[in-house]
């Protein structure tokens, strides 16, 4: 059917470059050099920041002001099984498992893979820790994947 | 306050794709069926607020493409909402209840099938934090999905009931893409997508457009005497990050709801409205938005289906359409919702008309995981 119609198949390439800002640049150097996972403290309601923000989202009038350090251990909240396969977007061959991790000592956490796991074995409530990887380059997979401990 | 009122609908049959139109030609075909609709002509249109995406349309600015279609070419103004068409609607009312303009072409189109769902929907994500590990709109819902049916314990067999009501009802509806006669079984069966979300669990990405003209309260009843009017509107937006959320909620969805039903006047939703159309691009969210909507209490999306109350044959049925779970037309699928309770409460919903509607309500959704949520109110009285 569609054969009758001309299709033109085409992509639209377009580089981008998303500044980190002073936090986020914080953040991510502090990964690449000293394997440290660091979080932001509202000065206010004390909340722990997680990814770390200039400002607190429920706060918003003071700038955050400390930073906290993360014990890298912390709890899947949830997960999934990712099995189908879109490379351009995927940073490991599916199927694999990505969680929403709730990290110890912060009020927020990060999403990222879960690995060196049996896919069938994953739990909610599961304790996990972050493995670096050893080739860091200043960018979230710097944390390699989370491992249950 | 004066009300706003819809005194036309159009919209196209929702397709896996139209390779025989562009999205401007396939814009047009709703458009024109929502003025023959309100018996009027482009040069009757005050002004247009459209809702479409440039990503999934693939250009900069992308409602530049559709003057000729919404008949402003020189004439008049346009405004895009990059977001659902709920919004627009939303806009449009405002707009119209400024008095500036007395009616508002809505109008809503998207050819998923032109785009890549999995990168488009990737790009949501924050590229620093977020997006590298390769999350997209389905593996992000299956998240949630697996946080509400942990927190609450919803079962898949409840989650399968929604994707077999919602493709029988399409059956009924000429618009749909996806009309099934599924079983539960069918369901559970199908193909693991993301864990727990299986195919059918999912919503297809469509081809299609909608359209609703809106008119003053003075104007609406010189157009039509079968006015629909907006008795109540409201929107709201949760955090960003997931891990700001306990996605097993729909908070925003709540608040929304809350706003809406106050300006109508709504204090029992679950007596008070008699057909819902809501943005299920998943199964569990019907369960989900139920809740967020006040048909029953949190946690309880689950017993609500088994209830049989939202069923065709129930007392508040909810997507006699098929939902978006039978047609996911993204950045249109909440105008449909739209169109869809209009029809209803106009009585003209044809093989899926609920009877007897007084007050229908339709609902939005944008973002990831229903982050943001419109709901809009319909009734046959003021
Ligand atoms: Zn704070």
């Amino acid at each position: 059917m569609s054969d009758e119609y001309v299709t033109l198949s085409t992509k639209l390439a377009m580089p981008y470059r998303y500044v980190a800002g002073v936090i986020g640049s914080k953040f991510f150097t502090e990964l690449r050099d000293n394997k440290k996972i660091l979080a932001r403290r509202c000065p206010e309601c004390k909340r722990v920041i997680m990814p770390p923000r200039e400002y607190c989202p429920k706060c918003f009038s003071v700038k955050t002001d400390e930073w906290v350090e993360l014990s890298g251990e912390g709890s899947i909240e949830s997960f999934t099984i990712i099995r189908y396969t879109e490379p351009k977007i995927q940073p490991v061959e599916p199927p694999y498992a990505v969680g929403v991790i709730k990290l110890d000592g912060t009020d927020g956490g990060l999403t990222h893979i879960i690995g060196d796991v049996d896919l069938d074995k994953i739990e909610v409530g599961m304790r996990v820790k972050a493995v670096f990887s050893d080739e860091r380059r200043g960018n979230i997979l710097d944390i390699g994947y989370f491992k249950p401990i | 306050m004066k009300k706003v009122a819809i005194v036309g609908v159009g919209q196209t049959k929702q397709e896996a794709s139209k390779p025989h139109q562009s999205f401007a030609e396939m814009l047009y075909e709703a458009v024109k069926a929502a003025l023959n609709d309100a018996n009027m002509w482009f040069d009757d249109i005050g002004n247009v607020v459209s809702a479409s995406s440039d990503f999934w349309d693939g250009r900069t600015i992308s409602n530049m493409a559709i003057q000729d279609v919404t008949g402003t070419t020189y004439k008049k103004t346009e405004s895009k909402v990059a977001s659902d068409g709920t919004y627009a609607t939303v806009y449009g009312m405002m707009r119209t209840l400024s008095e500036y303009y007395d009616t508002t072409l809505v109008a809503a189109h998207c050819k998923g099938s032109e785009g890549n769902t999995r990168i488009i929907t990737n790009a949501i994500f924050d590229p620093l934090y977020q997006r590298a590990i390769g999350l997209d709109a389905i593996s992000g819902a299956a998240l949630q999905a697996r946080r509400y049916m942990t927190k609450y314990g919803i079962t898949e067999e409840q989650m399968a009931k929604v994707s077999v009501k919602n493709h029988g009802n399409a059956r009924n509806n000429p618009y749909a893409q996806l009309p099934m006669d599924l079983k539960i079984d069918d369901v559970l069966n199908s193909r693991m997508i993301s864990d727990p979300l299986k195919l059918y669990d999912c919503s297809p990405i469509s081809d299609g457009a909608a359209a609703v003209i809106l008119a003053s309260e003075d104007k609406a009843k010189e157009i039509t005497d079968n006015p629909v009017w907006i008795r109540g509107a409201g929107y709201s937006i949760d955090a960003f990050y997931l891990t700001d959320r306990d996605l097993a909620e729909c908070d925003s969805l709540r608040a929304a709801a809350s706003m809406a039903y106050r300006m109508a006047g709504i204090t029992d939703p679950g007596r008070q409205i008699d057909v819902a159309e809501v943005y299920d691009s998943f199964s569990y969210q019907e369960l989900m938005w139920t809740e967020g909507l006040g048909f029953c209490k949190p946690g309880e999306g689950g017993k609500l289906i088994d209830s049989g109350r939202t069923q065709m044959d129930g007392d508040l049925p909810v997507n006699p359409s098929g939902g978006v779970i039978s047609a996911h037309t993204v950045t249109t699928a909440g105008l449909v919702r739209v169109v869809e309770a209009a029809l209803q409460v106009r009585g003209e919903a044809d093989k899926r008309q609920v009877p007897d509607v007084n007050t229908a309500v339709a609902h939005g959704t944008s973002g990831y995981c229903g982050q943001g949520n419109c709901v809009i109110v319909l009734g046959r009285e003021k």
